[in-house]
C-alpha cells in the first residue's frame, strides 16, 4: 500500500511524515521520528506501555494508526521535561522509587498525567484503579501510587 | 507493522460511508475506536481489504436530550459517556456500566457503537442496553431500521446488523422517578472483561415494585435477560426471601461456559451472588429516589 503524508504536532513541534496506513502511531513515533521513549509491548491494548496523549487524552498508540493522527496534537514522554528540568511527576517517580527497569515508566507517566491533570480532585482509590491501566512487572506499584498521589496533591495545591 | 495491508478510506458523511460499505462489503470493515478491531488485525484474525474509518463523521458523535429518551451517536466515545452529566442524571445505569469498561486510555478511543457492534459476550453495554430497553438505529443505502436490544444480540459477537448496514444511533428511554439501578461485576483484574456481570434497574412506588429488569453478561453467548429472576420480585415483592429466590433463579437461567478464566459452575455461583448484590443496591437507590 502507498505511503500517505501526514502532518501532526508532537511535543509542540510540527512534524510532517509519511506512513503506510497500517503503520501504528507507536511505530511512527519510534521509527520515523526517532522518539523511542514510547515503548511497545503487547500491541493489543493490554500492557499500556505505548500510552501517549492525543488531543489531551491518554490513548494506546499501538491501537491508533499513524494516519489517524493527522492534524492531531500528540504528547509523548519526551515532551514532559522542560529542557533539563524534570516534570514534577518525573521527580516524584524518582523520589518514590517508582521504577526499576523503567520499561513501563513512559506509559505510567502519560497515563498519570491524563488522570490527574484532567481530574485534579481524583481520590487515592481512583488513582489505584486508574494506574492499573499499565502493567508493571517490577515495582509492585506501591511507589508508583505514592508518586501519583503526591502529584495529585501538588496539583490541588494542598 | 503487524496488520495485513488494507485500503484506507475516510468518509466525512454518513451517506458517503454507506456508499462505501455497499461497494466494498463484505470484505470491508468499519473502524470506530479500534480498541477491539485493531488488536484483531494485529493478530491477523481480521484482514479487511478496505478499512472505512468512521472517525471523521461529525454526525455520528453526539449525546442528545429528547423528551422521553436520550439519543447517543454510534461514534460517541466511552469516555464522553462517562463524563456526560446528562447520561448520569437520565440513564445512570449506562454511566455505571461505562466505569467497568477497560481503562481510561481505552475509553478515550472506544465507542458505544463499536462495543455494541462487536457484541463481546462479556461486554457491559449490551447487558446495560437490554436492561434499559434501548433501541439501535441502523442504516444502509436502502433505508433505516430500528431494532430493540432484545432482538439485536444474536450470539457470540453476532448482531442483527447486516454487512451493508451502519449502526448510527442508540436510543435509551429516560428512567422514571423512583428508579434505582446497579451494574456489578467480577473480573480477575480491574479493567478486564467480566467473568460475570449483572445490570439491574427497578422502579418503586412506595414499597411496591412497579418495574424490575435484570440482565447478565459474561455468562452466555450474548447478554441474557433474567426473566425468571425478575418474576420472583414482581410476584413476591422485595423481601430477603424473594431476593434469594431471584438469585437462585438467575443462576439457573444463564448459560455459562468453562474457559481459561473460570469454570461454568463458578460463573453460575457468581451470577447468583451478583444478582443479589445488584438487587440490594438498586433497591437502596430506588428508596433514596422515592
Ligand atoms: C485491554 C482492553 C480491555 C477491554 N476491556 C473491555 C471491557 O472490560 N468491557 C468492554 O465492554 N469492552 C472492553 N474492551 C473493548 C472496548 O470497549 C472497545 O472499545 C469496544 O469493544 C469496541 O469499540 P471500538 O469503538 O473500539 O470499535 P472497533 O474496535 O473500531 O470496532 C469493533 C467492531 O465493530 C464494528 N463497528 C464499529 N462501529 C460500527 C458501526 N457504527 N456500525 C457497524 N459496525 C461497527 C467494527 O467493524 C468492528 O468489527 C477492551 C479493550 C481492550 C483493548
Ligand atoms: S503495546 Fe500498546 S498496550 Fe501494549
Ligand atoms: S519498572 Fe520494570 S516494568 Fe515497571
Amino acid at each position: 500500500m502507498d505511503e500517505q503524508s501526514i502532518s501532526l504536532t508532537v511535543n509542540g513541534t510540527e512534524q510532517n511524515g509519511e506512513a503506510e496506513p497500517r503503520m501504528s502511531l507507536a511505530d511512527f513515533l519510534r521509527e520515523r521520528l526517532g522518539l523511542t521513549g514510547t515503548h511497545i509491548g503487547c500491541e493489543h491494548g493490554v500492557c499500556g506501555v505505548c500510552t501517549v496523549i492525543c488531543d489531551g487524552m491518554a490513548v494506546r498508540s499501538c491501537l491508533m494508526f499513524a494516519v489517524q493522527a493527522d492534524k492531531k496534537e500528540i504528547r509523548t514522554i519526551e515532551g514532559l521535561a522542560d529542557g533539563d528540568t524534570m516534570h514534577p511527576l518525573q521527580t516524584l517517580f524518582s523520589e518514590q522509587r517508582a521504577l526499576q527497569c523503567g520499561f513501563c515508566t513512559p506509559g505510567m507517566l502519560m497515563t498519570a498525567v491524563d488522570l490527574v491533570d484532567n481530574n485534579p480532585s481524583i481520590t487515592p482509590p481512583e488513582i489505584k484503579a486508574g494506574m492499573s491501566a499499565v502493567l508493571c512487572r517490577c515495582t509492585g506499584y506501591e511507589g508508583i501510587l505514592k508518586a501519583v498521589e503526591a502529584y495529585a496533591k501538588q496539583i490541588k495545591g494542598v | 507493522m503487524k496488520p495485513a495491508p488494507f485500503n484506507y478510506i475516510v468518509p466525512t458523511s454518513i451517506d458517503e460511508a454507506l456508499a462505501l460499505l455497499e461497494e466494498h462489503a463484505p470484505d470491508a470493515r468499519l473502524l470506530a475506536g479500534g480498541q477491539s478491531l485493531v488488536p484483531m488485525m494485529n493478530f491477523r484474525l481480521s484482514r479487511p481489504s478496505h478499512l472505512i474509518d468512521l472517525n471523521c463523521i461529525p454526525d455520528l458523535a453526539f449525546i442528545q436530550d429528547n423528551k422521553d429518551h436520550i439519543s447517543i451517536g454510534a461514534m460517541t466515545r466511552e469516555r464522553t459517556i462517562e463524563e456526560s452529566s446528562l447520561v448520569r442524571s437520565s440513564i445512570p445505569l449506562l454511566y455505571e456500566a461505562t466505569r467497568h469498561i477497560a481503562h481510561l486510555p481505552i475509553r478515550s478511543r472506544g465507542t458505544i457503537g463499536g462495543s455494541i457492534s462487536n457484541a463481546d459476550p462479556a461486554a457491559e453495554y449490551p447487558a446495560a442496553l437490554l436492561t434499559l430497553d434501548g433501541e439501535m438505529v441502523v442504516r444502509s443505502k436502502q433505508g433505516k431500521r430500528q431494532i430493540k436490544a432484545s432482538d439485536f444480540f444474536k450470539g457470540i459477537m453476532e448482531t442483527a446488523i447486516e454487512p451493508n448496514e451502519l449502526l448510527v444511533e442508540i436510543i435509551v428511554p429516560k428512567v422514571p422517578p423512583g428508579t434505582g439501578f446497579a451494574f456489578v461485576e467480577i473480573s480477575r483484574r480491574h479493567g478486564d472483561y467480566a467473568l460475570a456481570g449483572i445490570a439491574a434497574q427497578m422502579t418503586l412506588s412506595g414499597k411496591t415494585v412497579t418495574n424490575v429488569r435484570l440482565a447478565a453478561c459474561g455468562v452466555g453467548p450474548c447478554p441474557i435477560r433474567l426473566n425468571d429472576a425478575e418474576k420472583q420480585i414482581i410476584d413476591d415483592g422485595l423481601t430477603e426471601k424473594s431476593i434469594q429466590s431471584a438469585a437462585k433463579a438467575a443462576a439457573l437461567e444463564v448459560d455459562p461456559e468453562t474457559d481459561l478464566h473460570a469454570t461454568a459452575d463458578y460463573r453460575r455461583r457468581l451470577t447468583a451472588v451478583l444478582t443479589q448484590q445488584a438487587l440490594l443496591k438498586a433497591k437502596e437507590r430506588a428508596q433514596e429516589n422515592n
